[in-house]
């Protein structure tokens, strides 16, 4: 079914419907803001929320407590008169505001006067030998599994790397009666001394209790590997075993599946395309956006809200989501925002809800060898570039990873750098002995996901753009 | 490499992957249908030939492209399953008009 935006105008338009977007376009539309949600998934719930008015695991105690507050966030967008648009991929969007978004094999364009960039986040790339083999996935992936179709391995299966997703998905596959055979938790010996002075927080958050209680769970039935400092995946055409290092000890164990995890970050592709300054954030060790505390980016009219404005997690993502929609109600109609909860209130509930962060991007740090691979590694997985093809392009003069498109086609594929971009960035960096941040990412443009020329050409268009292409 | 839970009611729908028919669930993607049916769905890359599966199934990675039902590189991860639907596993390059 093909729906096409109602209106060529609004108000706010709302990119992506995870716990951000949800709540955004919730409250500006409960203002009385022309209010349109634009997003990806075939229903609403984003990654955390994955499949939240589908999913067939409706027994709450499987997905747990924190799973099913999506399903408060999408009543209240459908208590609201927001307009909502599945399966619509926006492709552009760019300083006048205006967006291009494809649906249903067919482009539309809408403009807004505020836009609410709530795209999330992605899992951070995991550059291991042999992580394209089929049978290598991310962790999130076999999670959206579990929720959208309740699937779950059940084949040797072997889950590596760390941070609490890790430890969520294991007990939900679990619960769900799936297979796993080993956890190989790669956090680092010396993160944990160097998160201990900020525990206190995390140790007072909401995240801690629950955390123990799940790992304590999982380790019950599966036996965990910690301080793994080597991995390995190796096969013929498909995923044959599973290579690793702990305590200076070398094993290899026989595997179907393996599901890597090393935390996430923002997804940068439609802010970077829309000109939304980044800085490199030493701490996350990817880009955020430049953001004032409204979420404001450096492109007026645009705010950024949700882990893609820097990872916080489900409950930030909603705050900054409401943060950033009142912020538009007071701009666009500030007698309105009398009937939205006051910022103090909002910043307040931010506050606490970032609580024991800093705690986990300490604790969850990834170690240098799981971000910067060398040798045979492949680096890019599109144009299929490995760490020592950008090593040999670096020693015959690229300086970053936009020259770096000339020498290898590096982040040129379909995924446009999303599965590569970080890698290449603090690669060239260590072996240029510069900053991430000196050496930069790569220039994104529109369109920020393929679509067909077919599309392209069928996009209305006057008498004067035509002109201006056809000679004679 | 997966397998349905018990707790899972949703009702059939058939698909056909090169020709031949596998149950589906209503909701499903293209891709959580091809990794349950138990199937080889390994497309072959364009760079190398090189065999894939999905990495993320959540938009990012495009290693689930796909054709369905005539329209090549589609990504199945973001595509749910419809009665009667045609998938054609992609080996190496797509051809122009395909």
């Amino acid at each position: 079914m093909t729906v096409a935006p109602k209106r060529e105008d609004y108000d706010v338009v709302v990119i992506g419907a995870g716990p951000a977007g949800l709540a955004a376009a919730a409250t500006s539309a409960e203002a009385g803001l022309s209010t349109l949600l634009l997003d990806e998934n075939i229903g609403p719930g984003g990654q955390v929320f994955r499949a939240i008015s589908s999913t067939p695991v409706t027994d709450r105690n499987k997905l747990g407590a924190d799973y099913w507050v999506g399903a408060d966030l999408v009543q209240s967008l459908r208590a609201s008169n927001a307009e909502v648009i599945h399966r619509a991929t926006v492709w552009s969007l760019d300083r006048n505001l205006d967006i291009a978004v494809s649906i249903g094999g067919a482009s539309a364009f809408v403009k807004a006067k505020r836009v609410i960039l709530a795209t999330g986040a992605l899992e951070r790339p995991f550059p291991i030998p042999g992580w394209t083999l089929p049978g290598v996935m991310t962790a999130g992936a076999a999670q959206t599994m579990l929720k959208s179709s309740a699937l779950v391995p059940d084949g040797r299966t072997v889950i590596a790397g760390q941070g609490p997703l890790l430890w969520l998905l294991a007990a939900q596959i679990l619960r769900l009666g799936g297979r796993i055979d080993r956890i190989l938790d790669t956090t680092e010996r010396g993160n944990y001394v160097a998160a201990l002075p900020h525990a206190f927080a995390f140790l007072t958050s909401p995240y801690f209790a629950k955390g123990l209680s799940m790992m304590r769970e999982v380790k019950a039935k599966v036996q965990i590997v910690s301080g793994v400092t080597e991995l390995a995946a190796s096969g013929d055409g498909q995923l044959a075993s599973v290579s690793y290092v702990a305590g200076g000890k070398r094993e290899t164990i026989s595997a179907d599946l393996l599901l890597l995890h090393q935390g996430v970050v923002p997804n940068v592709n439609l802010a970077m395309s829309a000109g939304i300054e980044h800085r490199w954030d030493d701490l996350q060790l990817c880009w955020s956006p430049m953001l004032d505390a409204n979420g404001a980016s450096s492109v007026t009219g645009i705010a950024v809200a949700g882990d893609g404005a820097g990872i916080g997690g489900a409950n930030a993502a909603a705050v900054r989501g409401r943060i950033a929609a009142r912020a538009a109600v007071e701009a666009l109609a500030p007698a309105s925002a009398a009937r939205l909860p006051a910022m103090a209130t909002l910043r307040a509930d931010l506050a606490k809800a970032e609580r024991g962060r800093v705690f986990l991007d300490t604790l969850f740090r990834p170690a240098p060898q799981f971000r910067i691979p060398s040798g045979d590694t492949i680096v890019c997985r599109c144009e299929e570039v490995t760490a020592k093809d950008v090593l040999d392009s670096v020693a015959i003069g690229a300086t970053g990873p936009n020259q770096l498109k000339a020498y290898r086609r590096t982040g040129m594929g379909p995924c446009q750098g999303r599965l590569c971009g970080l890698t290449v960035t603090e690669l060239m960096a260590q072996a240029r002995g510069k900053s991430p941040q000196e050496i930069g990412y790569y220039r994104l443009r529109a369109p920020v996901k393929p679509i067909t020329l077919a599309e392209l050409a069928a996009v209305p268009k006057s008498e004067a753009d035509v002109k201006a292409v056809v000679r004679g | 490499m997966f397998k349905r839970s018990e707790l899972d009611k949703r009702p059939q729908v058939q698909i056909f992957v090169d020709g031949v028919a596998v149950a589906a669930r209503q909701g499903d993607t293209v891709s959580a249908a091809l990794l349950a049916s138990g199937r080889d769905a390994r497309r072959s890359t364009a760079v190398s030939g090189a065999p894939r599966l999905p990495y993320c199934m959540m938009g990012v990675c495009f290693d689930c492209l796909v054709t369905i039902d005539g329209v090549g590189n589609r990504q199945g991860c973001l595509v749910p399953v419809a009665e009667g639907m045609q998938i054609e596993i992609q080996m190496g390059k797509r051809e122009i008009g395909k």
